[in-house]
């Protein structure tokens, strides 16, 4: 896919305080670099928390947006995670317009890829589906056959692989 | 010991060293106004909140230490970004307190509320909104910590009034928390390694030397990195006095408005050594064309600095001073007994350009027109080399960094980055209150004057000997010249008048010493008798010539190869 060429997968570490995330979006804007997705949370550690950015690298290269990003003050550890030594996971929930005669075969396709039924309304159905960005790509696919009312993705979060050479 | 947030607040600027702020009161930091009264600090009231932020630069500038200035919240904040953004591209190190409405008032645009920290945030290194008293010592420690350490640049406090009224037990923090920031200092040893094998095979290299150098005190290291290796050098606009103008190997200036010499050396050498330098597009010109045939060592303390413009062969992530020195013990220690005569051609080359192409201007004229480059060439042999020169932007600020001869670091301040009009007036006076015992002069024109001389008032009151140099050519000339050049002649918009203002009388109701000059020979008396007032502040309305032109000149967006010599040198072979 495209996509994986130029979007790079950066986890950052940053203390827990009012105001980072704008400082990052902000860097990125103004600097001139392309945000794909970008998750935030607290941690275990409630002293920081974890920013998942999917960068696009086209705009600028990568060396430069890592460069930048650690001159801000807040931001305590960056790792760029490959897609091969890293877990990679995306929640997505979408609600289809289904007729109530296809909503069986619309079951049986959240079974397959392991995705749950949220709710069963008139005429629509909400899923949900925690799983690799790119099974998430597939199934969104798959659901745009119905077609979709509405789809949220969080975008996507990392961490390492316990295998990854560090 | 209990103490108010404000008196915590002074107290912890103290415990800083700071002797003097910049700044104006008002209503959100009123509470911070009282404890000063009891300080052993120096409070200087300026007449506008900009003014308080480029004289706390030029006082940073010209001592090492941190501006201090403070401001009150809404307006008094938003007119002290300009000195922040101008600090921030010009690495100059700032601590900015700015008031805030209280805490239970955020967000609800109360009177006089701004959001100052998301304002600031693109043009601080950080900021701080301080939300507890309890925090102010530690917020303190670490604004003058990040303001002066690794790349040195502005900072922000921002602070709230009910913070200012809450009380706080004194504590000074041990130790700082701050978990995301490491400058470096030390340069890796295989770097530096990697460097002294390009240097020491080099045919025609040149020491590309920026404001970098300055910061790190690091002139005298440099000076002894040449007398080692011979190599030609430039100092950029910001490193101007970083090296003696009056050395063997000094090229000049760079640029777009820099010597033949320094912008030739550039672009025909084989290996840039970049010294605190940042391949700024005034510089390079054309980046695709910059020096297409030289290897780069790109030594500077802020890695995002290596290959932001220019993709170096050798980064160097550290202070310019160690960076120096540890390449003086590698060059020595490889005893490149070849130096002299690898280098031999290179040098003599160099040096033919240099004596071909001299700044120069046609003296002659018309009778009794006065040209501003030979006001900068008087006041310059009327003064020492330990004067220090403040300049704001334009044609004059060309002028001073061309024909002005820096001896001495720390002796020329000026606003680079952001080319920031108005800067000099509010810098001469920082500079002055930071060195009183040096005789500062601002060379300024009469478009910058107009936008920040109410400073003068400042200067009077507080007893700030300054002087300023106005070359009054009537124009906003810088773009009368862009305009003379790429726009038919069509003057669009910068024809000022060389007498409204009356400049003396302005400087006389400010309370300065206003002496008008429009003859070549009254030039040197002028001088002198500014010269030979030490109790105010003294102006002087220099009638120059408004045609005359900044040369050489790159075209902005050429190369540097097609750069524009004077009229009178345009025959000589290059």
């Amino acid at each position: 896919m495209n996509a994986v060429a130029t979007h790079h997968l950066l986890t950052l570490r940053v203390e827990n305080k009012a105001g980072v995330l704008v400082r990052v979006a902000g860097l990125f804007a103004r600097r001139g670099y392309n945000i794909f997705s970008l998750a935030v949370a607290p941690t275990d550690d409630e002293r920081f928390s974890r920013i998942s950015i999917v960068v696009d690298v086209e705009s600028a290269p990568l060396q430069q947006v890592l460069d930048q990003l650690n001159k801000l003050i807040p931001v305590v550890e960056i790792s760029e995670l490959h897609p091969a030594d890293a877990h990679e996971a995306e929640l997505l929930l979408a609600t289809v317009s289904v007729e109530r005669a296809a909503v069986s075969d619309l079951e049986g396709r959240c079974a397959a890829v392991g995705a749950t039924i949220a709710e069963r309304g008139e005429g629509a159905v909400t899923v949900s589906f925690a799983a690799s960005p790119e099974a998430l790509d597939a199934f969104e696919a798959e659901l745009a056959t119905y077609p979709i009312r509405e789809l949220q993705r969080t975008g996507r979060i990392g961490l390492p692989k316990l295998t990854a050479a560090r | 010991m209990e103490l108010t947030g404000a008196q915590a607040l002074i107290k912890s600027l103290e415990h800083e060293g700071v002797e003097v702020v910049f700044g104006l009161p008002g209503g959100a930091i009123l509470p911070v106004y009282d404890p000063i009264i009891d300080s052993s600090i120096r409070h200087i009231l300026v007449r506008h909140e900009q003014g308080a932020g480029h004289a706390a630069e030029g006082y940073a500038q010209v001592t090492g230490r941190p501006g201090v200035a403070m401001v009150t919240s809404g307006p008094g904040a938003t007119n002290i970004v300009t000195p922040l953004a101008d600090a921030y591209m010009d690495s100059i190190p700032l601590v900015v307190i700015t008031g805030q409405v209280a805490t239970a008032a955020i967000g609800t645009d109360a009177f006089q509320e701004v959001d100052t920290t998301g304002i600031t945030m693109g043009v601080t290194k950080h900021n701080w909104l301080v939300t507890d008293a309890a925090e102010i010592p530690n917020v303190v420690a670490e604004a003058f910590h990040v303001a002066t350490s690794g790349r040195p640049g502005p900072v922000l406090i921002d602070f709230p009034k009910d913070v200012a009224n809450a009380k706080m037990t004194w504590h000074w923090p041990e130790q700082l928390d701050l978990p995301g920031y490491h400058p470096v200092r030390e340069p890796e040893a295989a770097a530096i390694a990697a460097a002294v094998e390009l240097i020491t095979a080099a045919e025609r290299p040149v020491l590309y030397v920026g404001g970098g150098v300055l910061k790190a005190d690091a002139s005298p290291a440099l000076a002894e990195l040449v007398e080692l290796t011979g190599i030609p050098v430039v100092t950029t606009l910001m490193a101007r006095g970083a090296f003696p103008d009056s050395h063997r190997r000094h090229l000049g200036m760079p640029g777009m408005h820099g010597s033949y010499a320094a912008v030739t050396s550039l672009q025909r050498a084989d290996l840039l050594v970049a010294l605190g330098a940042r391949f700024d597009d005034r510089v390079t010109g054309k980046i695709s064309a910059f020096a297409p045939g030289a290897k780069v060592i790109h030594v500077d303390i802020d890695r995002a600095e290596h290959g932001k413009v220019r993709r170096p062969d050798v980064a160097v992530a550290a202070d310019c001073r160690l960076a120096i020195e540890a390449l003086i013990t590698g060059i020595a220690a490889a005893h490149d007994r070849g130096a002299g005569e690898r280098l031999g051609p290179w040098v003599a080359q160099c040096e033919a350009w240099r004596e071909r192409f001299p700044f120069t201007y046609d003296a002659s004229g018309e009778a009794g027109v006065l040209k501003p480059q030979y006001v900068i060439e008087q006041l310059r042999a009327a003064n020492d080399d330990d004067t220090i020169l403040v300049s704001g932007v334009g044609q004059h600020q060309m002028w001073a960094a061309q024909h002005w001869r820096f001896e001495r670091p720390r002796s020329w301040v000026n606003s680079g980055g952001l080319g920031t009009m108005g800067f000099a007036v509010p810098a001469a006076i920082g500079a002055k209150v930071g060195r009183p015992d040096r005789t500062v002069w601002a060379v300024d024109g009469d478009g910058c004057f107009q936008m920040t001389a109410q400073e003068l008032v400042t200067a009077s009151s507080e007893r700030i000997p300054v002087k300023i140099a106005i070359l009054n050519n009537a124009y906003l000339g810088m773009v009368r010249q862009w305009q003379h050049m790429f726009y038919e002649e069509r003057y669009s918009e910068v024809y000022l008048s060389p007498d409204l203002p009356d400049y003396v009388r302005w400087a006389e109701a400010m309370g300065c010493v206003g002496l008008r000059v429009t003859e070549p020979e009254e030039v040197a008396p002028a001088i002198d008798k500014a010269n030979s007032i030490d109790d105010r502040p003294v102006v002087i309305d220099f009638r120059t010539d408004s045609m005359e032109q900044v040369f050489p000149m790159v075209a902005a967006g050429s190369s540097n190869d097609d750069i524009i010599v004077h009229p009178s040198q345009r025959e000589l072979p290059r």
